[in-house]
């Protein structure tokens, strides 16, 4: 049975990474030709997944720092997976926004000729020292498990030789080098952690700073962003946890159930504030974006956020959680389903802003194809995401395979 | 000969046309068309230094019969692909049937003096410039769009390679002439920008450099549309964004637009 799910899930992957290529072929060949956004709604799927997976990344480093930082034993064996997730995810997410860039050879120009007042400026910055904080905080806190696997003769040649490598040639196991380590990497960590809120928080604003968008231009957004980044890397780091672990103990089953209890509480907490950000414009019909989250919610598009959102991302995983706390597979779909449907919050924040003519009778002005002020992403945009989802699945399944994410002999 | 040269695209008709447009006009006449006004008026601003002008655009809704021939001329002066329009004209169906009536707002830049479109570009790509045009540097610009989003008018758009001849056998000449805004010469061939650039109207600087009006005032049939110097006291702009029926768009956003309308 699992042998036939793994033929299954590679056959899968398989057709979405073939199909996510082709895609690109169009992307490089056509340009944005293809893409259903245009000068009206400008911003489409591609910023939403890009936006989706950076969440995902200061998610699961922020809860990474729950070990390194905060020093919290019973996570600590998923510290380094989550270390891992944030990496791959933050890559995942570039890659879609960098699809999405009119001029994506110029992309470099972001860091050599900035403009600091822009939010945009400052979201880039930020996650680019997130970034470098993450790959060395990944460094140390896998490099004592590399070098055991680099000398471990019951691994494979080939993950003795990338461990090595990835060693980058420091090969000491000596307790005051470990113990060197470890104290570096709590710095790192606890870097981190104002870059990751300030770097998450700052895709909010980047929206939320947009004052002719009322639908965005509102404080609550940061602070949504913030906590769904972390909600939605709670949730891929449960589903990881319960599925890919190499074993299945006691101890497991503990991490787990602890996982899904963190997670109960961080979708809770979720509701609650998305329901001051719905509840405010709509209690007396008046607000000037009322009609707008109106249509979010009840306009042609109402199952993004009912039946994928509420649905599938929120009312099932909390039953999954609340009746099957301590079933690792219940928690686990938990986790999956609460991580990959909120792109869905991500789609309903990104495109309503943009479907509102800002002044009425704009839609009837000169018009066409791409003055329109409606979207639904085109096969060639689902394609591109295919291909970013595809690479980003396949990185993370490399690290599962070949790097030592989830041993349990830990650092210290 | 030069009207071949224009025709042929190689070169702008304000550049082409500069030493008429520099040229004596007519004495100033009673009943004049405004438009020969207009055009000392933007004589008189080209002999300042270029930091002292303030360009700035009336538009009387009084006037204004929804033609769109600003827009149509707008596109041809441009050489603007599908998608990108700089000046539509806003068609607003007021009331219900049978009690309608329609209300047109000619929407070009605003050129708004506080603009939301210009901190948000994170490479520097769009500026303010002396004169109040709000610029888009074509070469810099990394098409993310954030600028697109940012303006509260919908007055910019994103050129996304199209043409108008796509899926036809044969690329039009029109299409295949250059533009010239900003005084530079743009072709779009092979991808170049400013395809995957974000785009706007800049009251076409590159004639009225060269002392000729931009090209919606000229192509307006009422002559709806008014432009000049406000920093200019006897300009005819002056005198007519100063009426008390002088409005701007979205005031309350306080982006100060440099755009009027005579309600």
């Amino acid at each position: 049975m699992r042998w036939a799910m793994r033929r299954l899930l590679y056959l899968v992957w398989l057709v979405a990474f073939g199909l996510g290529l082709w895609g690109i072929a169009e992307r490089l060949l056509f340009g944005h030709r293809l893409a259903a956004y245009g000068s009206y709604v400008v911003w489409g799927l591609w910023v939403a997944i890009y936006i989706y997976m950076s969440g995902l990344s200061a998610g699961a480093f922020l809860l990474s720092s729950l070990v390194y930082v905060f020093r919290l034993e019973r996570l600590e064996r998923v510290g380094k997976l989550a270390l891992f997730v944030a990496l791959i995810a933050l890559l995942g997410g570039l890659l879609a926004i960098w699809f999405d860039l009119g001029r994506m050879e110029r992309f470099y120009r972001v860091y050599t000729s900035p403009n600091f007042q822009s939010m945009m400026a400052w979201m880039i910055w930020l996650y680019t020292a997130y970034f470098v904080v993450l790959l060395a905080e990944a460094y140390f806190a896998l490099r004592p498990d590399l070098v055991r696997w680099s000398r471990d003769p019951n691994r494979s040649p080939g993950q003795r030789t990338l461990a090595r490598w990835l060693t980058l040639g420091r090969a000491s196991l000596a307790p005051e080098v470990l113990e060197r380590e470890r104290r570096v990497l709590q710095v790192l960590a606890t870097v981190g952690v104002p870059l990751a809120v300030a770097f998450s928080g700052g895709v909010g604003a980047l929206f939320a700073t947009v004052s002719g968008k009322l639908y965005w231009h509102q404080s609550i957004v940061p602070i949504l962003f913030l906590t769904g980044a972390v909600v939605s890397g709670g949730g891929v780091l449960t589903g990881l946890a319960a599925f890919a672990w190499p074993h299945r103990d006691a101890e497991h089953r503990e991490l787990v159930a602890l996982l899904g209890r963190m997670l109960l509480l961080l979708v809770v907490g979720y509701v609650l504030l998305e329901w001051a950000e719905f509840s405010i414009p709509l209690w007396y019909g008046t607000s000037p974006e009322g009609h707008l989250v109106r249509l979010a919610l009840f306009g042609p598009y109402w199952w993004v956020f009912w039946i994928v959102h509420v649905g599938l991302g929120t009312v099932l995983p909390v039953l999954l959680l609340v009746l099957r706390p301590k079933d690792p597979r219940a928690v686990g779909w938990a986790g999956l389903l609460v991580a990959a449907t909120f792109v869905s919050v991500r789609l309903n924040v990104v495109i309503p802003a943009q479907v509102e003519p800002a002044l009425r009778g704009l839609e009837q002005a000169f018009t066409g194809p791409r003055l329109v002020f409606h979207y639904f992403p085109t096969t060639h945009e689902w394609l591109v995401a295919s291909f970013v989802v595809a690479t980003t699945a396949a990185l993370l399944w490399l690290g599962a395979r070949f790097l030592p994410l989830m041993e349990t002999e830990v650092a210290r | 000969m030069w009207a071949l040269t224009v025709l042929e695209g190689q070169r702008a008709p304000a550049e082409a046309a500069s030493g008429a447009a520099g040229a004596a006009l007519p004495k100033e006449r009673e009943g004049e068309d405004v438009l020969l006004r207009m055009q000392r008026d933007l004589q008189r601003a080209l002999r300042k230094p270029a930091h002292l002008r303030r360009w700035a655009m009336v538009i009387d809704l009084r006037k204004c019969v929804g033609c769109s021939a600003c827009t149509i001329a707008c596109v041809a002066e441009n050489k603007l692909p599908p998608g990108v329009v700089y000046r539509p004209v806003v068609d607003e169906e007021i009331g219900t049937y049978p009690h309608v009536t329609r209300r047109f707002i000619p929407r070009p830049c605003m050129q708004c003096d506080n603009p939301p479109c210009v901190p948000v570009c994170p490479v520097n790509a769009t500026y303010k410039r002396a004169d109040g045009i709000v610029a888009v540097n074509y070469d810099q610009c990394i098409g993310c769009r954030y600028c697109i989003v940012a303006c509260p008018y919908n007055a910019r758009t994103f050129d996304a390679g199209e043409y108008y001849t796509d899926g036809t056998p044969e690329r039009s000449a029109v299409e295949k002439t250059p533009s010239f805004e900003y005084g530079k010469r743009w072709t779009r061939e092979h991808e170049a920008s400013p395809v995957g650039n974000a785009r706007k109207c800049h009251f076409c600087v590159h004639r009225v450099e060269r002392g000729v009006l931009p090209e919606c005032v000229t192509s307006c049939i009422g002559r709806a549309t008014y432009f000049g110097d406000a920093a200019d006291p006897d300009a005819l702009v002056s005198e007519l964004m100063h009426r008390p029926n002088a409005v701007r768009l979205k005031e309350e956003l306080g982006t100060k637009p440099r755009v009027y309308y005579l309600l």
